[in-house]
């Protein structure tokens, strides 16, 4: 996995609230047995339509949001589904950070093994990234800190774990391979429960 | 400062291998892992390309469900399954058990079934224990007082390698439930009740733990269906503490611990309910006497009223606007009556005996309304075997339904089982979200009272207005 240090992007902005795992990678698209190539699917539903032909009218479309970075949602984003395709999807698509006032848990948890930063500000920052679509900003992981076009600061908090990882760019299997002594010892412990 | 803890707390400090620190998450140990066709894929791959092995396959027990076809001809053959994508996918999971040593109950076993179904029917989910699969809807599992909850793909495979996740402690959150629910109200209109107060978001950060008379009076059944829907207020957890009705439904069951285990099992179980006084971050007080059935009107599980309710007005709201304009309802108009084309009674919110006992119930000798299309899918098939034993099946192909082989169906369009664009479908599933059963499919969640008495009008109909023939 690459670092990921800091974001300097233009905005992508779905205000929509709720946003579940299911508009941003529908359920016909987890028939796969990799974890490549996603990104088509982002948002399919919303983005193409029915022909199969691009959604002019879906912000992702739009000659602006290409190479946008940063994405920028209304509140719960990631309900639903446990779907790992989710966070593959985005970040196969170039999102390398998604802004809300809520990150519902299990998307989060995923976007972070995934070096996709899960960010959740205070309500008026998000309002004013709301409001003002295309907006130039960073997201600066090693400060914690949103920087709004005219200097404002929005500070957000990442698992410091989560966050260690993905500022070194390694993933947590390796530390938990680490645990092994412990793991044998709770095993040894507790070994008879599992097998009455 | 008091020692008295909850449920939670103390199946948590059980599984506690670390501690968590200011630095690290706690590491904790997975009792049980259930595994599924399309979310464990790529967890193999990993424990291929690192070269690992699965560390305790006799903790991991896999089925399929999602993507698996539910017409019998295609599960036992005479024909090949539809999809090809998801034939490839049961194939992969075949080849990924056989290469690791993981249990498989597969497309033809008699135990095979959704792997929120399996898990109790088997006896293998157990008080106490930490449950986790790649799918929301594990936190079924908590009705066991098992603390169980959904995870990605990378946490399957760091389950795989070392039977243990890196995890923050969840807060508490206690829903406390009194009062004797009427006639014709149900475990699911009680969730989508609750789910409908604090909404979808309301439970993010928290385990939920459902307490009260009224829960203590639930069925095992009943259980299951509260604590599968807990994600759908966005906690990854909901958990209800064991008590006799628990250790009635699990003695016997094959997987369950037999003779002399079975009483130390028991001694360990009944310590776990929480302690007198022990204290949650969060508590709200739930009236089951005043609930009616309810119905979801938009898309998400929280936009929900009583079945005798209209679609709420809201000014200035885009996305409640988007939602309705999906939905074909306007503002202010009344649910019931509402036209509806298809019912799904099924999945691990809806697909047990006793949802399948509550929907015949209502359409013995009756037929449901023409032009509605009605999909019987049993959760399990000990589920489907268990109905037609009691003629079941009979009853629901006499109405006019189809009875099918048991799978996640109908609830996600991944199988082939889709409902058609722009048709309404009456849902006992657990997820109206758009495009949920297929392209601009409309869902309505509802009870399989509800469901059942809605076929039969092929309006939105209140059960209680339907005299049941049971």
């Amino acid at each position: 996995m690459e670092p990921l240090k800091a974001i300097r992007s233009r905005t992508v902005v779905i205000p929509n609230s709720n946003i579940d795992t299911d508009q941003i990678i529908p359920a016909r698209f987890l028939r796969t047995t990799t974890r490549e190539g996603l990104g088509k699917q982002l948002f399919a539903d919303w983005r193409y339509r029915s022909d199969g032909s691009d959604n002019p009218d879906f912000v992702m479309n739009k000659p602006e949001s290409q190479g946008c970075q940063v994405l920028v949602a209304g509140n719960n984003f990631g309900c639903g589904s446990s779907r790992e395709h989710a966070p593959w999807a985005l970040y196969d698509a170039g999102i390398r950070a998604v802004i809300s006032t809520e990150i519902a848990d299990i998307f989060r948890n995923n976007s972070l093994k995934n070096g996709l930063l899960p960010v959740v500000i205070e309500a008026s920052a998000h309002a004013w990234l709301l409001a003002n679509p295309g907006a130039l900003i960073e997201v600066d992981l090693q400060a914690n800190r949103v920087t709004l076009p005219d200097g404002r600061i929005a500070a957000f908090n990442i698992e410091p774990f989560a966050r260690y990882c993905l500022l070194n760019g390694v993933d947590e299997l390796g530390y938990l391979l680490s645990q092994e002594p412990r793991i044998a010892a709770y095993e040894k412990l507790h070994a008879l429960e599992w097998h009455e | 400062m008091t020692n008295a803890k909850t449920l939670f707390q103390k199946v948590w400090e059980r599984h506690e291998v670390a501690p968590e620190t200011p630095d690290t998450p706690a590491v904790l140990f997975i009792d049980l892992h259930l595994v599924h066709e399309v979310t464990s894929p790529q967890a193999f791959s990993v424990l291929r390309e690192r070269g690992l092995k699965l560390r305790r396959t006799d903790l991991t027990l896999a089925t399929m469900d999602h993507s698996t076809p539910t017409r019998t001809e295609q599960v036992f053959g005479g024909a090949p399954i539809s999809i090809e994508s998801a034939a490839q996918q049961i194939r992969q999971l075949e080849q990924n058990c056989a290469e690791f040593g993981v249990e498989l109950l597969g497309l033809r076993s008699a135990q095979r079934g959704i792997v929120h179904i399996i898990g109790p029917e088997s006896g293998i989910t157990q008080p106490g224990k930490t449950v986790v699969c790649g799918d929301s809807h594990t936190s079924t599992h908590g009705a066991f007082g098992a603390l169980a909850f959904g995870i990605g793909t990378t946490e399957v495979g760091q389950v795989f390698a070392t039977q243990c996740l890196l995890q923050r402690k969840p807060r508490s959150f206690a829903i406390n439930v009194n009062g004797a629910m009427p006639a014709g109200v149900t475990a699911k209109d009680l969730i989508l009740a609750i789910i409908g107060r604090i909404g979808v978001g309301g439970g993010t950060g928290f385990v939920l733990e459902y307490r009260g008379p009224t829960i203590r009076a639930l069925s095992m059944d009943e259980r299951m269906t509260i604590c599968n829907m807990s994600i759908e207020a966005g906690a990854r957890a909901g958990m209800i503490a064991p008590d006799e009705t628990t250790y009635e439904y699990m003695k016997g069951r094959t997987r369950a611990p037999q003779g002399a285990a079975w009483d130390s099992a028991l001694a360990r179980w009944r310590e776990l309910p929480g302690d007198e006084g022990a204290r949650f971050d969060r508590e709200i007080e739930i009236d089951a006497a005043t609930l009616e059935p309810m119905i979801t009107y938009g898309t998400n599980p929280g936009m929900v009223v009583p079945i005798s309710g209209s679609v709420p007005v809201r000014h200035d709201d885009a996305v409640f606007d988007k939602a309705l304009a999906y939905m074909g309802l306007t503002a202010g108009q009344p649910l019931r009556d509402q036209r509806i084309d298809s019912v799904f009674l099924g999945s691990c919110t809806n697909g047990r005996i006793s949802d399948l006992r509550a929907a015949a119930s209502v359409l013995r000798g009756r037929k449901i309304a023409k032009g509605v299309q009605m999909l019987v899918v049993p959760g399990s098939q000990a589920v489907k075997k268990a109905a037609e034993a009691e003629g079941l099946d009979i009853v629901f192909k006499e109405a006019g339904a189809e009875w099918r082989e048991s799978g996640c169906s109908m609830c996600l369009g991944m199988n082939g089982d889709l409902v058609e664009r722009g048709s309404y479908s009456l849902s006992t599933s657990n997820r109206n979200f758009e495009g949920r059963q297929g392209v601009g499919a409309r869902t309505l969640l509802a009870s399989p009272l509800t469901a059942a008495a809605s076929a039969l009008r092929g309006k939105i109909t209140d059960p209680r207005d339907i005299v049941t023939g049971a």
